[in-house]
């Protein structure tokens, strides 16, 4: 499995967990750091897991993910 | 030499739009402007131009938003209920800043009404059938070479201000026929580009057709931009005849078909002796307050005569003040008065 | 701590038609995902420069800022009908409609109707949250029986407030629409499914085909009263139930 990793803007994010939910490796979670709204913001608890899939930055609501995937050699 | 043919009016407000480059063309059928969109549906096809007929008022006067947004020329018509209908559309391209011409062939109302000339709607004309601080130009054509004329000059009118314009004519102009003498068709690629219109961003930045500020004092700007804009139309625009006031001791104060029906009763009178003499607004917004308020310096009584309860009335009181009488006499429900009633009038308060 | 990019490519990020505004939406709103699979469909057609869309009046009445294309922001129910006066005007533009369920289903009934029956070539989008979200969650035409909202607090009942409307197959009765499809964006295949669609209703106008309308069930989770998780969940097991996924026609 190729290694991916996410890039979460904290200003961006809502704290609405869509992304932690639609995540079939259980990378992200809740970090209880709040942004200047308020809200929780979403981090890597687990970043060994990322797959670079991009389940998570397709259901953000407010395209506060970016998504790196390593590239795979032919 | 421009030919010279029998038209009825609404045929001829149809046949300058399209002289005057409508490109678009979005209405819904009602009585008595039928001949308008008729012609409208014969024509602007075979020119390569658009002819929907909307599935309402309101549908049409929101397709008029779009093409006016998307920098073309373009044109609604309709009788009284259907300009009701019309009314928040208009209010959207009032604060939108979008040219757009919008025909009223006046007809009798309240409500349904009837299908008679009237001129009930001089009030949501100019005072604002919509919500909001707004204006609109309104032209008060008189006869059916005119009505060509004006709805011409609504185009250009539109267009350097950026605002709906109506052309406010009544039932029996639209249908009563005159020898006119067309204009010659403007050049359409001659008419100034609008940068500001929704044509595809391409090599600049979004333009964004808009009413709309939550926050109020960006709000508040947007509307003293319009204030501004309408205080250059009135300082600009206004227009109106008058005929024989010079000498006269009594003046009528009418618009569009009794001002017709004016001039006859003016010829009456003076075979009688009375020195009567007619002002005609013909941009009923602007209205010629101070042309009208000098006459009246001059004279015992301006007499306003409408196929109303007596709204324009009300601006001819507010010009006139103390300086004159300001009688009235109206007609209602379609009642067209004869120039013998409207005589008889005059001589109650020829003293 | 995130592992470095050193190594990696990007795959996934902001599509560039869209500006750098952050959507006024509530959390878990489906609103972005749908601008977000929007703005990448305008992208992969190149279409930007040619695309004028629309902003209605809810809660994406702020449409007009998340575009880097001409705009216009119009009256409530009255988008097809400004489309129709757009796309009539300027033939070669990619002009699209972007609504929710009592713009398009309530008051703009009569519009979305007409444009769709004169096979009118744009593109329209339906938001079907099945609830008025910006005037504080009101009954709308495709809310549920027994869903309660603050004008049916006891939960709506088929007498005297009548039956969830299902506009899709109302519109793919018409002889004219060329696409007619119900989508929805409550899971990743889902979200893809819908993306698809988007881009054949855009790839139909492009080529001139026609009138395509795209229902995308979507949540509210603000208004439903439950977290955007768990409306996702009332989408998968009971909106969908009433509102059937899948394309109507496809006559393209």
């Amino acid at each position: 499995m190729p290694k991916g990793t996410v890039v979460i803007d904290a200003d961006r994010c809502k704290g609405c967990g869509l992304c932690i939910a639609a995540c079939p490796q259980d990378v992200l979670a809740f970090s209880g750091n709040l942004n200047r709204s308020g809200y929780d913001v979403v981090h890597m608890e687990k970043p060994e897991a990322c797959i670079g899939c991009a389940f998570c930055a397709m259901t953000c609501p407010d395209i506060a993910i970016e998504v790196y995937r390593e590239k795979v050699a032919a | 030499m421009a030919e010279r043919l029998l038209l009825r009016g609404n045929e001829v407000i149809a046949e300058a739009a399209i002289r005057a480059g409508c490109q678009c063309y979005f209405a819904y059928p009602i009585t008595p402007q039928a001949e308008l969109l008729e012609h409208m549906a014969r024509n602007m096809p075979r020119l390569g131009r658009t002819f929907v007929q909307a599935e309402s008022e309101i549908a049409a006067i929101n397709m008029v938003y779009g093409a006016s947004g998307a920098g073309v020329r373009v044109m609604t018509s309709s009788s009284s209920p259907g300009i009701s209908l019309k009314m928040e559309g208009i209010s959207y391209i009032a604060g939108a800043n979008l040219p757009a011409v919008i025909v009223n062939i006046v007809r009798g109302g309240p409500g349904l009404g009837n299908i008679a000339p009237s001129q009930c709607d001089y009030f949501q004309a100019t005072k604002g059938g919509g919500h909001g601080d707004y204006r609109m130009i309104v032209l008060g054509p008189s006869t059916v070479p005119e009505a060509g004329e004006l709805t011409m000059l609504a185009f250009d009118l539109a267009d350097a201000y950026r605002v709906p314009v109506m052309i406010l004519a009544d039932g029996m102009l639209g249908q009563m026929m005159e020898p006119v003498e067309l204009p010659d068709s403007i050049d359409i690629d001659s008419l100034p580009v609008k940068d500001w219109a929704t044509t595809g961003a391409k090599g600049r930045d979004p333009n964004i057709i808009l009413s709309f500020d939550l926050d109020p004092e960006n709000l508040r700007r947007m509307n003293l931009e319009l204030q501004a804009k309408y205080r250059k139309i009135e300082e600009n625009e206004v227009r109106y005849e008058e005929y024989q006031t010079e000498d006269a001791d009594l003046v009528i104060a009418a618009y569009g078909t009794i001002a017709r029906i004016a001039k006859t009763v003016v010829r009456m009178a003076r075979e009688e002796g009375i020195k009567l003499g007619l002002f005609r607004p013909i941009t009923l917004w602007p209205f010629p307050y101070e042309p009208l308020r000098t006459v009246a310096e001059r004279v015992s009584t301006i007499l306003t005569v409408e196929m109303s309860a007596g709204q324009m009335w009300e601006d001819v009181r507010l010009a006139v003040c103390e300086h004159a009488a300001t009688p009235f006499y109206g007609e209602m429900g379609g009642i067209v008065p004869t120039p013998h009633a409207i005589l008889r009038e005059v001589k109650k308060h020829a003293g | 701590m995130p592992a470095s990019t050193e190594n990696m490519v990007k795959v996934f990020e902001r599509p560039a038609s869209l500006t750098d505004a952050r959507f006024t939406y509530c959390p878990g709103c489906h609103h972005g995902i749908l601008t977000r699979i929007i703005g990448n469909t305008i992208d992969e057609l190149g279409i930007a420069e040619r695309t004028i869309g629309i902003a209605p009046v809810g809660c994406s009445v702020f449409a007009y800022l998340w575009y880097k294309c001409d705009s216009q922001q119009v009256a409530h129910g009255r988008a097809c009908a400004v489309a129709t006066g757009i796309k009539r005007a300027r033939p070669d533009s990619i002009v699209f409609s972007y609504q929710g369920d009592g713009d398009l289903a309530s008051i703009g009934t009569a519009e979305s109707i007409h444009a769709a029956n004169r096979g009118e070539n744009f593109t329209v989008i339906f938001v079907n949250n099945q609830i008025y979200g910006m005037t504080g969650g009101e009954m709308a035409p495709t809310t549920l029986i027994g869903q309660k909202t603050t004008t049916t607090p006891e939960g709506r009942h088929a007498e005297g407030f009548g039956y969830p409307i299902r506009f899709s197959e109302l519109v793919a009765q018409l002889e004219a629409p060329v696409y007619v499809t119900r989508q929805s964006l409550h899971d990743t295949r889902h979200i893809m499914q819908t993306t698809k669609a988007i881009r054949k209703a855009f790839e139909y106008q492009v080529e001139g085909k026609g009138f395509s309308l795209v229902e995308v069930l979507s949540t509210c989770p603000t208004n439903w009263r439950m977290t955007p998780v768990q409306a996702n969940k009332h989408v998968e097991e009971t909106v969908s139930a009433v509102f059937p996924l899948g394309d109507l026609i496809d006559r393209g």
